[in-house]
């Protein structure tokens, strides 16, 4: 192929930057594979699930430019799907993590039929009022177990003979299956589907006009963010061991949509600092007498007037970062 | 070669329009048009501000949903059609506003128009690099159109005429029976407009043109059939010789009333 070159050549335009790209997310690698033996690791495993989380949400609206205010119905419908499989089945937590992303996929499936043909606001409040629908299902639903939750659910072995009661097992496993998914997201992100997505979030009409069937891709997009949800929020499950009312409020959609946007949308990296960012602050003052709320509403108020891009899309844009050949796309 | 020469022989209707209307509350934004768009003609849809030219593209391309009329595309009626799929029917719009996608660069704008009929636009599993096999087309298309030198350059960047000519790129990229500009050269400098005209005049040869143009002489020069809108309503039909001539036409342009 003459041309078959083009695109390598455009992308080693800035050698220096994927090599550093490369050591960064090496290093980052090493500190998670690191970290369990200097902090706390439910904490870890904590943020890793809620980085998931919020990577699986950017797929939408960093990626596709769609805000849906709805997902803790996956996020929160996983861990019971998950949670119940595990605990009253006896499946095993990989059959059961499989199990809560294929349920929370079906509900990507319908939330998304009713609400991908409005866009911005109307998109945004069909979500919502799903979701709630889904939230008044689950607290009068008799397998969540109410008000109570779904407590005590087992972690099992892994393939049968890894114990995942074993701590440091169970935070291998959770950054496998971190790992799994934050691969999955640069997949589809940087695939020919991936490109679509991106066309349309740029000019819907013009993808449209290109003769692309743009309600169709949008509600792909949704189903897969809505999958990836499910896996952190299964993922959850089986490291709290329970699976309550929580994860489904319309709060957690809040915090999502907060971790991703202060982070940064539109970057693979962003959301996941962002989680990590909330993450802490709730843990950290979960503690002491001041309210987190005030705290995480302040952060998200500067965020919002002083990083447009997010954290990381802010360091993108930077000088230090273009000259590096980071390549700000929002 | 100037129109005339192309006119001995009536060339095939690849696409028309039969009382075709549009009312938006109670007001009749286009009422009762008719157009037959040829073959390898250039098509020019003329009048003044406010006479519902857009419109008519908007319902050509079934971006807005007709109240009255019919509309065939190669022989297919198209009156209940998709936008989406009178796309891939062979009939490609471009928009008023320059339509590019800002944050891809030139060669990926011209990609994501020739992913969908290369069959590579769902596939969430494959690399990037398989999208590689598409870049000696899309090159071919943007030194066609003179965007060589622009190849990795981000449509935000460009020049305003050099994003009108990225979007006819795209545009061809899909080899489409019938194009409908919209104001192709509005805005341009005189030197951009040459090289669109140039452009448009070319692709014409091997299909249907049907343009939205302000430039009079543009369309003087280029355009085998004019068609002259005004409120709503075809006022003047014919070559840009006999249409200029026209007594309603004239008045409508110039707003002297007699």
């Amino acid at each position: 192929m003459a041309h078959g070159h083009t695109n390598t050549e455009a992308r080693a335009a800035h050698p220096q930057a994927s090599a550093l790209k490369t050591g960064l997310l090496l290093t980052l690698l090493a500190l998670l594979l690191a970290a369990p033996f200097f902090l706390y690791p439910i904490f870890l495993m904590k943020l890793l699930c809620f980085a998931l989380f919020a990577a699986a949400f950017n797929l939408l609206l960093g990626y596709t430019g769609l805000l849906s205010f709805g997902h803790a119905a996956f996020f929160g419908g996983a861990a019971y799907f998950t949670g119940h499989a595990v605990k009253v089945w006896g499946f095993p937590p990989e059959l059961g993590i499989l199990l809560g992303m294929a349920g929370a996929a079906v509900l990507g499936l319908v939330m998304g039929l009713i609400a991908i043909r409005r866009q911005g606001i109307y998109f945004a409040m069909i979500t919502l009022a799903l979701s709630q629908m889904f939230f008044f299902f689950c607290v009068q639903s008799s397998f969540t177990h109410g008000e109570d939750g779904l407590q005590s659910i087992p972690r099992g072995h892994l393939f049968g003979f890894i114990n995942l009661s074993d701590t440091t097992n169970m935070y291998f496993f959770v950054l496998a299956v971190f790992l799994i998914g934050m691969a999955l997201i640069w997949r589809i992100v940087n695939s020919p589907f991936g490109m679509i997505l991106k066309s349309i979030r740029e000019n819907e009409n013009r993808a449209i006009s290109l003769g692309y069937s743009v309600a169709r891709y949008k509600l792909a997009a949704f189903v897969m963010s809505a999958t990836l949800t499910g896996m952190a929020g299964g993922l959850k499950a089986l490291v709290f061991q329970f699976a309550t009312l929580t994860d489904v409020t319309w709060q957690m959609s809040g915090e999502v949509i907060l971790m991703t946007l202060l982070g940064g949308i539109g970057t693979l990296i962003g959301p996941v600092f962002g989680a990590g960012i909330v993450v802490t602050l709730q843990n950290y003052l979960a503690t002491s007498d001041f309210p987190v709320t005030i705290i995480t509403g302040v952060v998200f108020m500067a965020c919002v007037l002083l990083f447009r891009r997010g954290l990381v899309g802010e360091f993108y844009a930077s000088r230090i970062g273009r000259s590096l050949g980071f390549n700000p796309e929002k | 070669m100037t129109a005339s020469a192309q006119t001995q022989s009536q060339p095939r209707v690849v696409l028309t329009a039969r009382g075709l209307g549009k009312t938006f509350g109670g007001f009749a934004a286009v009422s009762n048009v008719n157009l037959d768009v040829h073959h390898a003609r250039i098509h020019a849809l003329i009048g003044p501000n406010g006479a519902g030219k857009t419109t008519v593209f908007n319902l050509l391309t079934k971006f807005l949903q007709p109240t009255t009329g019919k509309i065939t595309l190669l022989g297919t009626d198209i009156t209940h059609t998709k936008p989406d799929k009178v796309a891939r029917m062979g009939m490609v719009r471009s928009f008023q506003i320059s339509a590019v996608f800002p944050h891809l660069t030139v060669l990926e704008n011209v990609k994501v128009a020739l992913q969908r009929p290369a069959g590579l636009a769902v596939q969430f599993w494959l690399p990037l690099s398989s999208l590689d096999r598409l870049n000696g087309r899309a090159e071919t298309l943007i030194d066609d159109l003179g965007l060589t030198e622009y190849r990795d350059t981000r449509a935000a960047d460009l020049s305003y005429g050099r994003k009108r000519v990225l979007e006819i790129a795209t545009t061809l990229a899909l080899d489409p029976e019938v194009l409908l500009l919209d104001e192709p050269m509005a805005g341009m400098g005189q030197e951009d407009v040459r090289m669109v005209a140039d452009i448009i005049r070319e692709v014409a040869r091997h299909r249907a043109v049907l343009m939205v143009e302000h430039n009079l002489s543009v369309v003087a020069d280029i355009c085998h059939h004019v068609t002259v809108l005004q409120r709503g309503e075809i006022i003047g039909e014919g070559d840009y010789a006999s249409v200029s001539q026209d007594h309603r036409v004239r008045t409508a342009y110039m707003g002297t009333e007699d």
